[in-house]
């Protein structure tokens, strides 16, 4: 807490209080104050999340601006919040895509546009409270709350066969959650009552329950990220979801099941996650190799950016089960980059997709004639989804690269192949849709992007070229963290 | 030989709404067709009364009055209130709903009353008699309502089966009761467990009493497999006797569960805990999968119902305060959200026009977001998911169940709850994604728009603080144990 300023809190519920006012606005007649309210409220909610980072102290590893309070004493449960090296990266990028949402949905959404914008700003305070919470209860209360507005968005605002995709993520994600919940029951009785994350960290537990527990968690976090073999969700929910919901949940709500990893997994079941290290990896290779092959087959844009969404947060997962700092701090790296660029991917498409209404890759061609600037920033974009570097995708790729060497040639030859694969993919689908003579009609009706379309790429543009010259500030910021988790896994909790 | 009267005090509310359910039936004699409402404020007033009368009783201690046949502690206490509220809040949901259908008469007003006094006398009895009394009074009433519509040939039909099928059940009890007389002697609830402790009874005839209470007991739980008139009974009824069937009985449910396995045979709690895994999972898993294929929302609802009294069943098995208290927590936010459910429904419906089919909800954000928002609330909340309060219930008696030691009953609880999300995400999948199929517009009047605004909101308020009512239902077990 800062000078007693519940500041994380906040964070977390400004967002929740203005999506709730536009929600109670309603009717589509006041249509301006509706969207200059969601943009005032979610430039706010950035805004109070910057002290986070300035007064966070890097030199800790323990929670930090951290709350607690009784929330019901029947079972022990406290509104505990606190935020450490791993989660305040993950709000911070949080915070910065939401504004960036409102002004990509600004002109498109005309329909019931409070409903839409409320949903987005409460889903922003709830993933909030996902990264932050320090209690299980409240921490599966922020979890599962989160798919309400996004079930909401991709059944309301979708495609063609948005309640097939709607009701797929639902359960999928449900699915996993259930899980996570026994787990977290089974830890609250064996722990004698405690709902305390931190307290599950120090909980002595035999293999066997730790084999369990990791295989719970395991299954709550890999739908989420996804991993395969469980990402079948994942593109469908894409191509179905609206330009904004595709950002979140490839900007954010992927990032949940990394976390989970990170937060859960990991220092509750070291040893188990040792033990099943192998695994995990090998899992994540072939997400990274296969799904990466996949994409390369796509003949729809977005299904195209998820695939290789899927394919990328397979090196999230294998930078953590390396279980070395260059591991870690290079997935972690690669989840903040990932939220930028595949954001960014999915607003290119969404700036095409708003003139043509079509993501078909081979209704397009030749846009680079009627539209230049936009094909630069799209250029920029898959230079950076295929890991170029100077861009934040190599950084992320390279640390978990390096990290993979320390441990086995044969992951770091793996996980490298990506580097081509997400060339080819991404480059191959740039040029079929950018370069080349004008393919019809409708792309000689181009016109370039908008002030607005331009102010979303430019921000997005920076954020990358940054991460990706000077990524020091974030792995500053979760050096001491990620350390002392590596140092917490080498004490065994048989 | 001295007569000394009985201690009335402890029953003051009963005997309050008993004079006050005659009053009812006279009053509706002598007015008019114009004046019917006098009936309806009656029975507000005798509800309110009867609150007052409980609330002013209310102490941390167990009396006993009546040779002991009748029992007044905080946990009954608590749930008459509970029940209290309950049926307040369904006269007025149902007013309107049967002002169209010619069932606004006094016949509706006194066999509520009369049910509620029956719930009364089950959830207060310390003897298998005046709990069999209660259950009695209850269950004809409940025939009786179902039975009120008279040209609906289902409501007949609906009726009859839950005629014949409610006896049946009755009789199961009565046997399971005279062979636990048999072999203690007793019907005391207080006295059964010193007996059967002593040991000196044939404890192969107690437990095949046992059998046949618990047989009787899940018929009126509804849970699998004596299940099946509910389906029938809450299809076949008009919708606000539907409403009554499926809210208010299930608290006295509870207190009959209490009264009969907690008090009066809790010694055997081994030999009834085996019988309740089974029906607690049979009815998880019948109650979940089959309201998948059910079109008729009062059906599936049913169904949902039959679902969420295995959960019920869950903090029973558990036993212990934690599990009791638990289960109680249980039916009060079922009770919660059922009233919603029902209540919405007969929003939808208007003169002439039944909301009866899923289909009735399609697009009902465009017709109404409000009434949209807060349907959403209570089916994500049967549902489970928070921060809705039947998540909270669904994880107390989860924990309960595994702190007792039952994972695997735990693990496949969870499972089940995943499959019956399906059926209620489609509720909103039907009012949210697709667009209306009649644009007749919803006018709810002003006092039951405003009801159900506070039974929605209670649904996410009593999620997010959910300590008051968990504090509640911890506190009226652990007094009167």
């Amino acid at each position: 807490m800062l000078f007693g300023f519940p500041l994380l809190s906040l964070v977390i519920w400004l967002p929740i209080v203005v999506g709730l006012i536009v929600l109670a606005i309603g009717s589509d007649r006041n249509i301006l104050l509706t969207r200059w309210l969601s943009l005032i409220g979610s430039i706010a909610g950035f805004i109070v999340a910057i002290p986070l980072y300035t007064r966070f102290d890097p030199t800790l590893s323990s929670m930090q601006f951290v709350e607690q309070y009784v929330w019901f004493e029947r079972l022990n449960v406290y509104y505990h919040i606190g935020i450490d090296g791993i989660s305040m990266p993950l709000i911070l990028l949080n915070c910065f895509i939401t504004p960036l949402i409102v002004i990509a949905g600004w002109e498109v959404i005309r329909e019931r546009v409070s409903q839409y914008l409320g949903a987005f700003l409460i889903m922003s305070g709830i993933v909030n409270g996902v990264f932050s919470s320090l209690d299980a209860v409240l921490f599966y209360t922020f979890w599962e709350a989160s798919l309400i507005p996004m079930f909401i968005i991709i059944g309301v605002w979708g495609g063609p066969n948005r309640v097939y995709a709607a009701i797929k993520f639902f359960l999928y994600t449900l699915l996993g959650s259930l899980l996570m919940l026994i787990a977290l029951i089974y830890l609250y009785h064996v722990s004698n009552g405690s709902f305390s994350i931190l307290d599950y960290h120090q909980l002595p537990l035999p293999m066997m329950p730790q084999i369990f527990i990791f295989i719970a968690f395991l299954l709550a976090f890999a739908v989420k990220v996804p991993m395969w073999p469980v990402h079948t969700w994942l593109p469908d929910a894409h191509v179905e979801a609206p330009t904004g919901g595709s950002v979140v949940l490839a900007a954010i709500l992927l990032k949940l099941g990394g976390y989970g990893f990170l937060r859960f997994s990991l220092p509750i079941a070291p040893d188990a996650s040792i033990y099943l290290a192998d695994m995990m990896i090998l899992l994540s290779l072939v997400a990274v190799v296969y799904i990466g092959l996949v994409a390369l087959m796509q003949q729809d844009m977005k299904k195209l950016i998820a695939y290789s969404s899927v394919s990328h947060m397979g090196f999230v997962t294998l930078g953590f089960f390396l279980l070395n700092d260059l591991g870690i701090e290079g997935a972690m790296v690669q989840m903040i980059s990932h939220g930028f660029i595949s954001g960014a991917m999915f607003l290119c498409v969404g700036v095409l997709y708003d003139r043509l209404h079509s993501r078909q890759i081979a209704d397009y061609g030749g846009v680079v004639n009627k539209m230049p600037v936009f094909a630069a920033f799209f250029m920029l974009f898959a230079m950076a989804n295929a890991g170029l570097p100077g861009t934040s995708g190599f950084v992320g790729e390279f640390m978990v690269i390096m990290g993979s060497i320390e441990v086995s040639f044969w992951y770091a030859f793996f996980a490298a192949l990506t580097l081509i694969l997400g060339a080819a993919y991404t480059l191959w689908m740039y040029k079929r849709v950018i370069f080349g003579a004008i393919a019809n009609a409708n792309v000689e009706g181009l016109e370039d992007i908008s002030k607005r379309e331009f102010l979303l790429l430019a921000i997005l543009a920076v954020a990358v070229l940054w991460l990706g010259v000077y990524p020091f500030p974030l792995t500053e910021i979760m050096h001491a963290t990620v350390d002392n988790l590596l140092l917490h896994m080498t004490h065994s909790k048989l | 030989m001295d007569f000394l009267p009985p201690d009335f005090t402890p029953a003051y509310p009963e005997i309050f709404l008993l004079v006050m359910v005659c009053v009812v039936m006279l009053v509706d004699l002598l007015v008019g067709e114009k004046s019917r409402y006098v009936a309806f404020f009656l029975a507000q007033f005798a509800l309110i009364g009867s609150a007052v009368l409980t609330f002013t009783t209310f102490s941390t201690d167990i009396s006993y009055t009546f040779s002991d046949m009748f029992v007044d502690d905080p946990m009954s206490d608590t749930l008459k209130l509970m029940v209290y509220a309950t049926v307040a809040v369904i006269l007025i949901y149902s007013r309107t709903y049967i002002d169209a259908r010619g069932m606004f008469k006094g016949e509706f007003f006194s066999l509520t009353l009369f049910a509620t006094l029956g719930m009364m006398v089950m959830i207060s009895a310390s003897h298998f008699m005046t709990l069999y009394l209660g259950l009695e009074l209850l269950s004809l009433s409940l025939y009786a309502l179902v039975a009120l519509q008279r040209d609906s040939t289902a409501a007949t039909e609906a009726a009859m089966k839950f005629f014949v099928l409610g006896a049946l059940a009755s009789g199961f009890l009565l046997y399971g009761m005279s062979m636990v007389y048999g072999a203690t002697g007793s019907l005391h609830t207080a006295q059964l467990s010193g007996i059967i402790q002593s040991g000196a009874i044939d404890h192969a005839v107690l437990v095949v009493g046992l059998v046949f209470i618990v047989a009787g007991i899940s018929f009126k739980l509804s849970a699998v497999p004596f299940h099946m008139w509910a389906p029938d009974v809450y299809q076949g009824a008009p919708t606000a006797v539907t409403l009554f069937v499926g809210s208010a009985p299930k608290l006295a449910a509870f207190g009959f569960v209490m009264r009969l396995l907690v008090d009066g045979l809790g010694e055997m709690v081994t030999d009834w805990q085996g019988m309740l895994v089974i029906l607690a999972v049979a009815s998880m898993a019948v109650g979940n999968i089959v309201a998948i294929a059910q079109t008729n929302i009062k059906r599936m609802l049913a169904y949902s119902t039959i679902s969420h009294m295995g959960f019920v069943l869950l903090g029973f098995i558990a036993a212990g305060e934690n599990g009791y208290s638990s289960s109680l927590f249980y039916v009060i936010a079922y009770v919660l959200m059922t009233l919603g459910a029902f209540g919405i429904i007969m929003i939808l419906s208007r003169e002439g026009f039944e909301c009866e089919n899923i289909s009735d909800f399609k697009g009902l954000n465009q017709r109404n977001p409000w009434l949209a928002l807060i349907m959403m609330f209570l089916m994500l909340s049967m549902a489970g998911i928070p921060p809705m309060i039947g998540f909270y219930a669904k994880l107390s008696v989860l924990q309960a169940a595994l702190s007792a030691g039952y994972v695997w009953l735990t693990v496949i609880a969870v499972m089940l709850s995943l499959i019956g999300a399906f059926y209620y995400l489609r509720i909103i999948k039907l009012m949210y994604f697709d667009a209306p199929e009649s644009e007749a517009p919803i006018f709810p009047e002003p006092d039951i728009k405003a009801l159900i605004s506070i039974n929605g909101i209670a649904v996410i308020a009593l999620g997010i603080f959910p300590q008051a009512l968990m504090g509640l239902s911890l506190y009226a077990i652990q007094q009167s144990m």
